[in-house]
């Protein structure tokens, strides 16, 4: 498939050669010709969200040279063109990037499938790791997400369900647990292997989270706010702002916090009221931030504050994305709250009082906060999916366990009709809830917009982790609304689920939107 | 001391697996069921990495014996810090008839062939409990051996082993070449890392068939008949001493 440029190129590795990738959104579909290493399958991606396309380049020189010509990872360079044999051309004058029309999709598509973005992760990937694919669709786990998997199972097993039970009483951050989960790689998975990480695919990512959401959801909660907090730098921070602030992340075990919810505006991101207002090269923050997680323990935040005070502004332009270490002065943290469930994880109000923010810590310019903060949740929804999917497997487990030991009526009560269906009902969800989450991950890995899937897999995993774990307790009975037996964290636990990353209500609203929007003319 | 450690896994049933013995009573249903690396062979490798680190030791080469699958035990092994593997093939038929004699002399030879210095195994596998591979490896070879260790030092040319006997703890010393089997209480095993799982993908497993070992499979040993362990039965209850007494008297074991 494809020629191969080589020789043309110097930079480019051998073994290189050129493919043809497509990407579709609700935009349509763009199909571009792109440089692929095929010998050591390594791709280093960029993304250009002007056109919303994946443009794979074989190495990071070429990489280099690509974005200090063409395009960087926010946008096309001014003047640059993506038209037909208009773009940059190789030394021997044959045109680079070209753009096809979408006539050969559908061949291209399966081409896309089985060769390109299988792997699912960035480092050397098993090359025997392509599942069979003769189906075009594959349930299978590539070798190493297996081992991941097993890691994350082992270490939850083994790790976190003995001390979950005694951080929930106490409410302790579980900073010893965390510490190790970093020591072992199982945090900061996002983070790219420029600054330090392993640059895994939000699917990997899923799958660990699910493991580790197993062991305790506060635990987890605490681990996963990280991507949270880091996704926007690593979608839309500067070579600067991912070194200093994602590279820190991957040398010691330091946490951060995702910090846009208020007291008076949680699903309503826009009506934020806290204010920067630019003064010289600083802004000056004021206002209030709620339902922190991480808030008392990170190193950083992400702040979203409004810029422009005109309400008439439109949001897409309202609001600007900051970086903000959190000893800067004016930063007053608030007490640990007590919550329902995931009680181990910290969470708290933050009041910023002119807080002085240089303009060096802005995430690419004033007024494109609010598309940065929405960007980071499709590729944060799908884990936090896995999250509840995790928690709804322990339930399942602990009661199918417990089923078959309880004998009531003289026999065990697995055997009675009603707690079969129960348990039969739970185990459906759960499966559904985990192709859900799967199918979301793979559709960002894919390089395509996955807003829909991400919401519905969300929404979902929230409310049948909350079935699930109640019908938990149902099955253990008056055992089960006793703090000795587990499952009574877990429905506490659950509820959370349903709300923050966006209420279920939200969900509906988006998947509401993205459906109907396929079907208008 | 520097040199090669030569360390013996083996893929084994996971040891949080209810057991079922085949309806033929052949052997044990293995097929669908999750497999581990041995526990005691992992106290095994941790040893050898640990030796490592400290630079006491240049290179671990893991090595296991049995059909396609023993490949995952030797990734994990790798995954925890070793540094080559050596797949010795064994085809499914043979593997079951595959025995401590066989495998010991399948260790002697590569431990000849790669000039190892050390060999560390399990003191037992948890499936056939058998507890001979060390010490019949260490014979064939002709080298000391240093069984049940719950501490190594090395000390030179020389190896100091704290054993776990019957007694207590017996600590001995002796010379390199040698073979030691690891006890529960050496060591705790490492999770492997994500980062090492991922280096562990560019580690090289090499296949050796054992004949070109030189090594005869055949085993002079055939299971006749697998069964599970009798179920236990209920006991009984007595009111006084004399009583007990009486029961014992009358089941003829006093």
């Amino acid at each position: 498939m494809g020629t191969s440029h080589c020789a043309a190129y110097p930079e480019l590795a051998c073994g290189c050669s050129v493919h043809t990738t497509i990407e579709a959104n609700s935009l349509g579909t763009r199909i571009i010709e792109v440089v692929y290493n095929a010998s050591n399958n390594e791709l280093v991606r960029t993304k250009t969200l002007v056109k919303n396309c994946i443009v794979l380049v074989d190495s990071l020189p070429f990489r280099q040279w690509y974005e200090a010509h063409y395009a960087t990872p926010m946008g096309r360079k001014k003047g640059a063109k993506l038209n037909r044999c208009a773009g940059p051309v190789y030394p021997d004058g044959k045109p680079f990037l070209q753009i096809k029309t979408m006539f050969f999709k559908k061949a291209l598509r399966a081409g896309v499938q089985t060769g390109l973005r299988l792997q699912s992760s960035n480092a050397a990937a098993s090359t025997k790791a392509t599942p069979k694919t003769s189906l075009g669709f594959s349930f299978e786990l590539t070798d190493q997400q297996k081992e991941f998997q097993e890691l994350a199972r082992r270490f939850a097993r083994e790790e976190i369900v003995p001390v979950a039970p005694a951080y929930d009483k106490s409410g302790e951050y579980p900073f010893p647990v965390i510490k190790r989960a970093w020591e072992l790689g199982l945090m900061n998975s996002h983070i790219g292997e420029d600054y330090g990480g392993m640059g895994l695919s939000i699917f990997d990512a899923c799958l660990i989270t699910e493991e580790l959401a197993y062991g305790c959801t506060g635990v987890q909660t605490a681990i996963e706010a990280n991507s949270l907090g880091q996704m926007p730098v690593i979608i839309a921070g500067n070579e600067a702002q991912k070194k200093n602030y994602l590279g820190r992340m991957t040398e010691e075990p330091l946490m951060c916090a995702y910090c846009v919810t208020e007291p008076g505006a949680g699903s309503d991101v826009a009506g934020l009221k806290t204010r920067a207002v630019k003064t010289g090269d600083e802004y000056v923050v004021n206002g209030q931030k709620m339902w922190i997680t991480n808030g008392g323990k990170a190193n950083w935040y992400f702040l979203l504050a409004r810029t422009n005070p005109d309400p008439k502004c439109p949001t897409s332009k309202a609001f600007t994305g900051f970086i903000v270490d959190a000893d800067t002065p004016g930063i007053q943290v608030g007490r640990k709250e007590l919550n329902m469930g995931q009680r181990c994880s910290d969470t708290r109000g933050i009041t910023f009082e002119d807080v002085r923010i240089p303009k060096e810590n802005v995430l690419i310019g004033e007024g494109a906060g609010f598309k940065i903060a929405m960007g980071a949740f499709d590729k944060t929804r799908p884990p936090v999916a896995a999250g509840a999917t995790g928690l709804a497997q322990r339930a399942l487990d602990e009661a199918t366990n417990y089923a078959l030991e309880r004998k009531t009526f003289g026999k065990v009560i697995a055997e009675h009709q009603a707690v079969s269906f129960l348990l039969a009902e739970m185990a459906l969800k759960v499966e559904l809830a985990r192709m859900a989450y799967q199918r979301s991950a793979w559709e960002v890995d894919n390089g395509r917009r996955n807003t829909y899937f991400a919401s519905i897999a969300k929404a979902f995993a929230g409310d049948i982790a909350n079935q699930v774990a109640s019908d938990a307790v149902q099955v253990f009975g008056g055992n089960g609304f006793n703090s000795d037996y587990p499952v009574e964290k877990l429905m506490r636990d659950a509820k959370i689920y349903q709300i923050y990353e966006g209420t279920s209500q939200i969900q509906r609203l988006i998947i509401a939107r993205e459906h109907l929007g396929k079907y208008k003319k | 001391m520097s040199g090669r450690v030569l360390v013996g896994v083996k893929r084994v049933i996971d040891y949080a697996v209810k057991i079922r013995v085949k309806p033929d009573h052949s052997g044990v249903v293995t097929e669908g069921v999750k497999h581990s690396m041995n526990p005691f062979c992992e106290i095994a490798v941790e040893e050898a990495v640990k030796m490592k680190e400290k630079k006491l030791i240049k290179e671990v080469v893991v090595v296991s014996c049995g059909p396609q699958q023993v490949q995952e035990t030797i990734r994990t092994a790798l995954a925890m810090g070793a540094d080559r593997g050596i797949h010795v093939e064994v085809l499914a038929k043979d593997y079951e008839s595959l025995g401590p004699l066989q495998v010991s002399k399948i260790m002697a030879a590569l431990a000849k062939k790669e000039e190892a210095q050390l060999i560390i195994l399990g003191k037992q596998a948890i499936d056939g409990d058998c507890n001979q591979t060390g010490q019949m490896t260490a014979a064939l070879l002709d080298w000391s051996q240093g069984t049940f260790a719950s501490e190594v030092t090395l000390e030179g040319g020389q190896v100091k082993v704290v054993r776990e006997i019957d007694g207590g703890l017996e600590t001995i010393k002796i010379n390199t070449p040698a073979v030691l089997t690891a006890d529960l209480r050496l060591n705790t095993p490492r999770y492997a890392t994500l980062p090492n799982i991922m280096k562990a993908k560019k580690k090289k497993i090499a296949n050796v068939k054992p004949v070109d070992l030189g090594v005869e499979l055949t085993s002079k040993l055939e299971v006749l008949r697998v069964d599970e362990p009798p179920q236990r039965q209920a006991g009984v209850k007595v009111e006084t001493v004399d009583d007990l007494v009486g029961k014992l008297k009358e089941a003829g074991r006093i």
